[in-house]
């Protein structure tokens, strides 16, 4: 029944997937969290680039995006990401590049609710001891606010791993690239969509489930 | 509670530590804060009473800036509060303040609440800064709940815990804005204890307080504000006993006959 599966390097191509994800992940949440630091922060060049930021890349579909990092940044551009003579490594790294530049909006503005549970007298107390801004921020309102903010996280991450699909667009081999390129070969179109579904879901359930447990672990208790 | 000797400045040192000179702040069209003068000298106590909404917590934060001023002068030790950045960084920590709500950072214990700042601010080692955490917690009398996060512990626990992370930075003046107020009655007192033993010890202590107990015990000066402006000063016998403005006399027939 599933003969259809042969010759196919399904596992590679969902590999590709992981990679994507999760390299995406850690750079959203880097650059989303400093931007949820501009964005509260007292610059107000800073706040208003956060802002900009987070307004025009959010509503942006992120297949223009996408295609923006292959057209705009390499090929206009002449953007190389280090990788001048390998076509597959480039568009992998072009994709990231246009996922963390994505999700990290998301993933700022999730942040930025976050800060809003954390009560104002903890920077205040924060700041009387003399601690400065960013150690405000680091030590005693961002580690507050994440551990508001896991479910959230959680959502913006099945998200992230279901968007990367997108990266089919410039030819990064990942599954639905290759779920494409076997709905053209093969006759199983249901049961084709039918694996590369219960692979995606194999890859985000677990992410909520565990996630769901870590967001109740590390809760803070007021 | 052990005895554990302050690292207290010289008194003989005199002089004013905290000046405020014809302090203005307004919320909006409220004009909270009117003229206010005020001097309080090393080694003082003073204890801001008032109705609510007089102005004194206000009053209470500006010292440290947590609130802004609109005009006048404020000076820590001969030194005008810094506007923003290092500097305000700098003289927050040699000012303690104790808050209403605590303020506990709930996110770490309480051995690491009162070593955070320490560490952070103070640059000391990790060791040091745990000796003299639990030294402080010994002496607040919470040292056997070092280890429990804030929400485990009682408020008048969770208060003598914000005192000692005050003092844990070695302050020349501590702030307290109504530290008793949001507890339960029989916590207050541990609460009020501690604070009396910081006073005979010497520190410089400006607490806004609806305890008159503590403001006639432990008081050299009383302050009493109304409607932003300071109305009366005096000594604490003298204030309660035989107050000279009708506006203080109104407030203590209110609060002491009951």
């Amino acid at each position: 029944m599933f003969d259809f599966l042969e010759g196919y390097d399904l596992l590679g191509a969902f590999w590709v997937t992981v990679q994507l994800t999760l390299l995406s992940a850690v750079g959203s949440l880097i650059w989303g969290t400093l931007l949820a630091a501009m964005r509260v922060g007292p610059v107000p060049l800073m706040r208003g680039f956060g802002t900009a930021y987070v307004n025009i890349v959010r509503n942006i579909p992120l297949t223009v995006i996408i295609l923006f990092t292959s057209l705009g940044l390499n090929q206009t551009l002449g953007a190389t990401m280090g990788a001048a003579n390998n076509f597959e490594t480039l568009n992998f790294r072009l994709a990231v590049l246009g996922l963390v530049a994505y999700t990290s909006a998301f993933v700022c503005e999730a942040l930025r609710s976050g800060i809003n549970t954390v009560p104002v007298g903890q920077a205040e107390a924060a700041r009387a001891i003399g601690l400065k801004f960013s150690q405000v921020l680091t030590l005693v309102v961002l580690p507050q606010a994440f551990r508001s903010v896991v479910g959230p996280m959680a959502n913006v991450l099945i998200a992230l791993t279901k968007n990367t699909t997108v990266a089919a667009a410039i030819g990064v081999a990942e599954a639905a690239l290759l779920m494409k390129e076997m709905i053209e070969n093969e006759a199983q179109l249901i049961l084709i969509s039918a694996v590369f579904a219960f692979g995606f879901v194999c890859l985000t359930l677990p992410t909520g489930l565990i996630l769901g447990w870590v967001g109740k672990k590390v809760a803070v208790k007021r | 509670m052990t005895e554990v000797s302050v690292a207290k400045e010289d008194v003989a040192a005199t002089g004013e530590l905290v000046v405020l000179k014809s302090v203005n702040k307004h919320f909006g069209a409220l004009h909270v804060l009117q003229d206010i003068d005020l001097t309080i000298a090393r080694g003082e106590v003073v204890v801001v009473i008032g109705p609510s909404g007089s102005g004194k917590s206000t009053l209470c934060r500006t010292i440290n800036r947590l609130e802004t001023i609109d005009s006048g002068d404020i000076a820590i030790d001969g030194k005008p509060l810094p506007e923003e950045g290092k500097a305000l960084a700098r003289l927050r920590a040699d000012v303690g303040m104790v808050f209403q709500s605590f303020n506990l950072f709930a996110h770490k214990t309480v051995l690491e609440n009162v070593m955070l700042g320490q560490i952070k601010v103070r640059k000391a080692d990790k060791k040091a800064a745990e000796e003299k955490a639990r030294a402080l917690l010994d002496r607040v009398g919470v040292a056997t709940q070092a280890d429990k996060y804030p929400a485990q512990l009682s408020g008048g626990q969770q208060q003598r815990v914000a005192i000692a992370r005050a003092l844990a930075m070695d302050p020349k003046v501590m702030l307290f804005d109504e530290p008793t107020s949001a507890l339960d009655p029989e916590m207050i007192n541990e609460v009020l204890e501690v604070m009396q033993q910081l006073a005979r010890d010497g520190m410089t202590m400006i607490v806004v307080t609806h305890e008159m107990g503590f403001a006639r015990s432990a008081a050299n000066r009383v302050v009493f504000m109304a409607d932003g402006r300071i109305v009366e000063e005096a000594v604490p016998d003298q204030f309660f006993s035989n107050p000279r403005s009708d506006r203080a006399k109104d407030f203590l027939s209110k609060i002491l006959h009951h």
